[in-house]
């Protein structure tokens, strides 16, 4: 059982860093921040099926590989902070189990670009507060498609995965 | 849909969906009502100062040793060329309200519309 979950977690992490490498190749839109967000596919569902302290462990894991991987000093910050704030937001809000997947995913998503900001903030000063309507509009889009896709995965999966 | 998530649950998502696109709408209105034109484009790179351009005077400005590329017009600045791959900074557009940057994070740069300086005539008294 123990070995299982070790080698779902680590396809986990390959999948994670995969959808990173993917969405790095989408174009974006040219406002800093504002991305589909794929990896948290994977987080959402990890959150779902295995827990809150995997998905974690996921998230943060991924976060660190692909920065070193693909990333520069600044990039890491800027994930790892929108990470830990994202994480906390679902792990949280999956545990008082009055939300669906689609609003876990949502508010993930918005606390992600949150968590940017407030990087952003300390790195470049106040004034990248202007991006913040923007950012909470493009993560609450991107969370409920990713919510949706999240929710396939959880329901389709085998469940002795 | 209905199949997929939980009918109850799928209602109390909604409505926290909902609730961000108008905080989203809200915070919109809150930090542009609060605008106003700006004077001067001022060039930050590592968060000190470097060089800062009146938005009333047009020309073309190599930055940071020519990593990045203003250009003023129109009381506008924005970045023409960048040396980064995706371009970013110049995707960001052009700017002109107290406030406003543009960020080209690979080379640690901002661009801030500050006021102070005024951008030809604001007031004729007499």
């Amino acid at each position: 059982m123990r070995t299982k979950r070790i080698t779902v977690m680590a396809m986990c992490i390959a999948l994670a860093m995969i959808l990173s490498y993917v969405e790095s190749q989408i174009p974006s839109p040219g406002i800093p921040g504002v991305k589909m967000g794929l990896p948290n596919i994977v987080v959402v569902f990890c959150l779902y099926r295995l827990g809150g302290k995997e998905a974690a462990g996921i998230s943060l894991l991924r976060v660190l590989l692909v920065s070193i991987l693909f990333g520069h000093a600044a990039s890491f910050m800027y994930s790892a902070g929108g990470a830990v704030l994202s994480l906390v937001g679902m792990i949280l809000l999956k545990k008082t189990d009055k939300l669906g997947c689609l609003a876990v995913s949502v508010v993930g998503a918005v606390l992600h670009n949150f968590g940017q900001i407030l990087v952003a903030w300390l790195l470049m000063g106040p004034n990248v507060i202007y991006y913040l309507p923007v950012l909470i509009l493009s993560g609450t889009i991107a969370g409920v498609i990713i919510g949706m896709l999240s929710a396939l995965m959880v329901k389709r999966i085998d469940p002795k995965l | 849909m209905k199949r997929l998530f939980a009918d109850k649950k799928l209602r109390i998502d909604l409505i926290v969906i909902a609730a961000l696109l108008v905080l989203a709408g809200v915070l919109y209105l809150l930090l542009n009502s609060s605008r106003e034109e700006g004077g001067v484009a001022v060039v930050r790179v590592n968060g000190v100062e470097t060089e800062r351009h009146s938005l009333a005077v047009e020309g073309t400005f190599s930055l940071n040793g020519g990593s990045n590329v203003l250009t003023i017009a129109d009381g506008q600045a924005w970045l023409i060329k960048a040396n980064c791959p995706d371009l970013l900074c110049v995707k960001q557009g052009k700017i002109h309200y107290t406030g406003q940057v543009i960020t080209c994070l690979p080379n640690r740069l901002t661009v801030t519309i500050e006021g102070g300086e005024s951008n030809g005539v604001d007031l004729v008294v007499g």
